[in-house]
Order: structure tokens, then C-alpha cells, then sequence
């Protein structure tokens, strides 16, 4: 397979806005990839996207110009805007084509998701009793893990007021004011162990990406990402997802572990090599146990992370660097692709005020979600 | 007599058991038994252990939730049936306060009211000494 580079990105502001769709944030996105590449829609030999709640990708074209581009719709759930890249990917690393467009938006109503027991092969009784709610998943998932490895309440409220500190030097978020320790951790309680600041919200925003092959970005000067792993993976027996009525004695691994071996294997380096790295923070608790899933510490050890400040800007493996989906919201097409997005940013030197010091070379980004699904990629910066 | 909120969840009388599904070729045993496939009804144990545990503290959405408008927030978590599969449900007559996991508990059949009806479901209790017997 031949080597891909992202050559231009575009975001359009995470949170809400009102009076444009989630295609149009969409659109936005795209028209501020193409700028930063300096090439224009016409000059896009395909395009891979999707959203999970805001209509066909394709009708991008309405918004940007008939060309004629083969265009592929993704619905992939929390993984539709990786999967989008890794479409693009592979279109350029077969070569098949030089250069095009991934790019995943949303727009979702106010409130937790209301998924519904038939969209998941559930019975009816399962939602009727109040138990088709993804935010108490994720409360046990955590309460399990804490309970095992020794982890406290007071990382959860850490990783939060990270994310909101982190957020307050990134355009694109949503939530931009720090929060202190103490309101973090005496806000209301959602589902134990979790409060209100230490969940993500739906929200809307739109990203996209201008891949292109070695030959492109060369001739455009543009050869300073290159994509050296982008991978996703469903579920192994015996792993633990949202919405399950029941599950297995037997303990199994994770959507996550499979998507991370791959993604190292692929590029040829272990979870020692990274600078930086952006994963799927739901919840506090998702970013705790994510660090381990993705290889980054041992089970129990982000105790001390914590406490030390290792995932902060200026730590031994900043993590979040936006504020992720604790500060940016989670527009499910889009989430994944803002991880993209972040890691580029950092990669290039342009994080401003939550720039990660020492010139990072290799980013990493996981995303995760319903029904087991996980996407990892690895950037490397070339100069 | 207030009939379940679905058939096939839960055997008869005032000790019920959950009624799960084994696969007859590779033994799994899942909650609840899946229609229409290839899974046999198997009758789990009746008591078990809290494997985790969370309190539902703000009204679900609605559809899919039928219960009252006047919510009041609830426990739910997942226990570990021995040697059968560990099963989701709310759990009943617990101060909040007081869950652990590990805790012992067994299998219950409590009212629910569901879109004004009252209907019965499956639930989780704390194991008292009563219940011993």
C-alpha cells in the first residue's frame, strides 16, 4: 500500500448552531479543507462520508458543486467519520485515485440519545423499563473498573477540569471556560459515579479531510502528515458494550485492544513512541480506562497520572488536547474526525495556547462506541 | 393476576427464577432466551452476586420508557448468576448508599407501573436472612 497524506483540514465550531444543518456545518467544514490545501471541490476525485442523524453525505454536493464525484455514503454509528477516512484511505493507497475528501457531520436534539430497542435486535421491554440508556453503561462499566483497580472519584473530576482547561485554548470546542475541581466534583449526580461535568453531550459540528497520495502532496508541497495507520474493529467475544440485557462470566478483550494492536502493528511502533494522543471521553471515566485499553499505562496507574498531571499539555503523553468530547460534545459523524482534526493540529505546531511543547511527531486518535466498535489512526509529521 | 411485562422472562410463583437461553452446541447461556432461535430455555439460579451497579437519576427518554412521569430515580446493575451469565435489572429495596459490588441478591417479581398500567417485571433484591430459607 502506498503512502497517504492529509493535505488540508477544516472544522466547522462544535456545540450548537442554530439555523444551519448538520450538512451545511458539513459543507463549511469541506469549503476550509479545500482552502488549507489550496485546491478546490472540482479538483476532488472522490469523497467518502456520513453522519449518524443528519441525512446522506452525498447531498454534499448540492452545497459544493455537481462534479460528478463518486461519492460513498458511511453509516458506521461512533466510527462513521473514521471509517469515512479509512475509505479515503484505501482509495488513495491502492492507487487508484490521488486525491479526495473524508468528512463526517451531525446535528442532534438536546438531551441524552434515545436509541430504541429495535434498532439494537432488542425487546421492547428492555427500553419500556428504563433500561435502554447509554450514560448508565458507561456508570457501570466505570464502577466495575474502579472498584478492580483502585481507581477514585477525584480522577474522574481531574480528567474533566482537564478537558475544560485544555478546551478554553480550542477554537473549535464548545464548552471554553475552565471548571474547578470543586464544582466538577459536587455538580449533580447523573449516574453514579458520574456527574454532570463529567459527561459528554450530543451535540453538532462538522470535519473534513483532504487526503492525497505521495505524487499530490509533493507537487503541493504538502508531504507534513502522513497516515501511517488507520484501522477500525467490532467486538470480540466477551467484551462489554452499551445497551446488553446480559453478558458473559467469561471475560473477553475489547473492540478497543484489537483496534490498537492493529494500528500499532500497522505502523510498526508500540504505545511508547507517542506524543500525543486523543481518545474517546464520553465520560471521565472513559478517558481513564481508554488509557489503558490503548496501551498507554497498566490497569490502576492512571491513579497517579492524575495526580502527577501526565495527560496535561505539558505531560509526559498529553491526552485530550482539544477538551474532547467532555468540551467539544459528540456529534456522532463528526466526533471521530475532530480526533483527526486535533492530532493534525498538534502535528503541524498550530495548537496555540494548548500546543503540546517539544514538536510532537507521532499523534494518536481512538474513537469508540455503539454497538462495540473502535477506530484507531496514527499521524507522523514528516518535517 | 398481573400478567409480566413480556412472556418467558421470568418461571412462575413467589421465588422466581429468570429463565435465560443455552446454545445446545457451544453452551452459551445468555438473558433473555432470543425468540425464534436455536437457544433452549434454561432456568438460571435465583441468587447471585452485584457484579456493578449504577442509580438512574434523571427520567429516560420517552419512547422507549413507559414508566411514570413522577419519576423517582432507581438502581440498576448487573448480577452474576453462578455459572450462567450475569443479567442487567433494577434493583429493589436497597438504600442506594448501601450497594457494593459483591453484594449477595436474588431474583424478584415486582409491580412496574408502565404507561399508567401496572404491570410486573424482573428485579434484583438484597439477600436477607429470611430469604435463606
Amino acid at each position: 500500500m502506498a503512502d497517504v497524506f492529509i493535505i488540508g483540514i477544516g472544522i466547522h465550531p462544535f456545540g450548537r448552531t442554530q439555523g444551519l444543518s448538520g450538512l451545511q456545518q458539513g459543507a463549511y467544514a469541506v469549503r476550509q479543507a479545500l482552502a488549507d490545501a489550496s485546491l478546490g471541490w472540482d479538483d476532488m476525485q472522490f469523497g467518502f462520508g456520513g453522519s449518524d442523524a443528519s441525512g446522506n453525505a452525498d447531498t454534499i454536493v448540492n452545497e459544493l458543486g455537481l462534479t460528478g464525484l463518486p461519492f460513498i455514503n458511511v453509516k458506521n454509528g461512533c466510527a462513521t467519520g473514521g471509517s469515512a477516512m479509512i475509505g479515503a484511505w484505501q482509495a488513495i493507497a491502492s492507487g487508484q485515485y490521488d486525491v479526495g475528501v473524508a468528512l463526517g457531520f451531525d446535528k442532534h436534539p438536546r438531551g441524552a440519545f434515545n436509541a430504541l430497542p429495535t434498532e439494537y435486535g432488542l425487546p421492547d421491554w428492555y427500553g419500556e423499563m428504563g433500561l435502554m440508556v447509554t450514560t448508565q453503561f458507561f456508570a457501570m462499566k466505570l464502577q466495575r473498573y474502579m472498584a478492580q483497580y483502585g481507581v477514585s472519584a477525584l480522577s474522574l473530576g481531574r480528567v474533566a477540569q482537564k478537558a475544560f482547561g485544555n478546551a478554553v485554548h480550542a477554537e473549535h470546542a464548545w464548552r471554553r471556560s475552565a471548571v474547578d475541581l470543586d464544582t466538577i466534583m459536587n455538580s449533580s449526580m447523573i449516574s453514579d459515579p458520574l456527574t454532570k461535568y463529567m459527561f459528554c453531550s450530543p451535540a453538532e459540528g462538522g470535519v473534513a479531510l483532504i487526503l492525497a497520495s505521495e505524487k499530490k502532496a509533493r507537487a503541493l508541497g504538502r508531504t507534513n502528515i502522513r497516515i501511517r495507520s488507520a484501522v477500525v474493529r467490532t467486538r470480540p467475544p466477551g467484551s462489554f458494550e452499551v445497551f446488553a440485557p446480559s453478558i458473559d462470566i467469561e471475560r473477553g478483550g475489547s473492540p478497543t485492544l484489537l483496534a490498537a494492536k492493529a494500528a500499532y502493528e500497522m505502523a510498526g511502533i508500540g504505545p511508547e513512541d507517542i506524543d500525543v494522543a486523543q481518545l474517546q471521553d464520553t465520560e471521565s471515566g472513559a478517558e481513564i480506562m481508554h488509557m489503558a485499553e490503548n496501551g498507554f499505562c497498566t490497569d490502576g496507574a492512571q491513579e497517579q497520572w492524575l495526580a502527577e498531571g501526565w495527560s496535561e499539555v505539558g505531560g509526559r503523553l498529553p491526552i485530550n488536547t482539544d477538551g474532547g468530547c467532555l468540551a467539544c460534545g459528540e456529534p456522532i459523524g463528526a466526533s471521530g474526525l475532530r480526533q483527526v482534526y486535533e492530532s493534525c493540529i498538534q502535528l503541524r505546531g498550530q495548537g496555540r495556547g494548548r500546543q503540546v511543547p517539544g514538536n510532537p511527531r507521532l499523534g494518536y486518535t481512538h474513537v469508540y462506541g455503539a454497538p462495540g466498535i473502535s477506530g484507531v489512526t496514527i499521524l507522523e509529521r514528516m518535517q | 393476576m398481573v400478567e409480566d411485562i413480556a412472556e418467558g422472562l421470568l418461571t412462575p410463583g413467589d421465588a422466581p427464577c429468570l429463565i435465560g437461553g443455552r446454545h445446545p452446541e457451544t453452551g452459551r447461556i445468555v438473558f433473555p432466551c432470543p425468540a425464534g432461535s436455536d437457544y433452549e430455555p434454561i432456568a438460571l439460579p435465583r441468587q447471585g452476586t452485584l457484579w456493578s451497579w449504577t442509580v438512574q437519576r434523571y427520567r429516560p427518554k420517552s419512547p422507549p420508557y413507559t414508566g411514570p412521569e413522577d419519576f423517582e430515580p432507581f438502581a440498576l446493575g448487573y448480577v452474576e448468576l453462578p455459572g450462567t451469565v450475569i443479567v442487567e435489572g433494577p434493583l429493589v429495596g436497597v438504600d442506594f448508599a448501601a450497594l457494593r459490588i459483591g453484594m449477595a441478591m436474588t431474583t424478584v417479581r415486582v409491580p412496574f407501573s408502565s404507561n399508567g398500567r401496572t404491570i410486573m417485571t424482573h428485579a434484583f433484591t438484597p439477600v436477607t436472612e429470611a430469604a435463606h430459607g
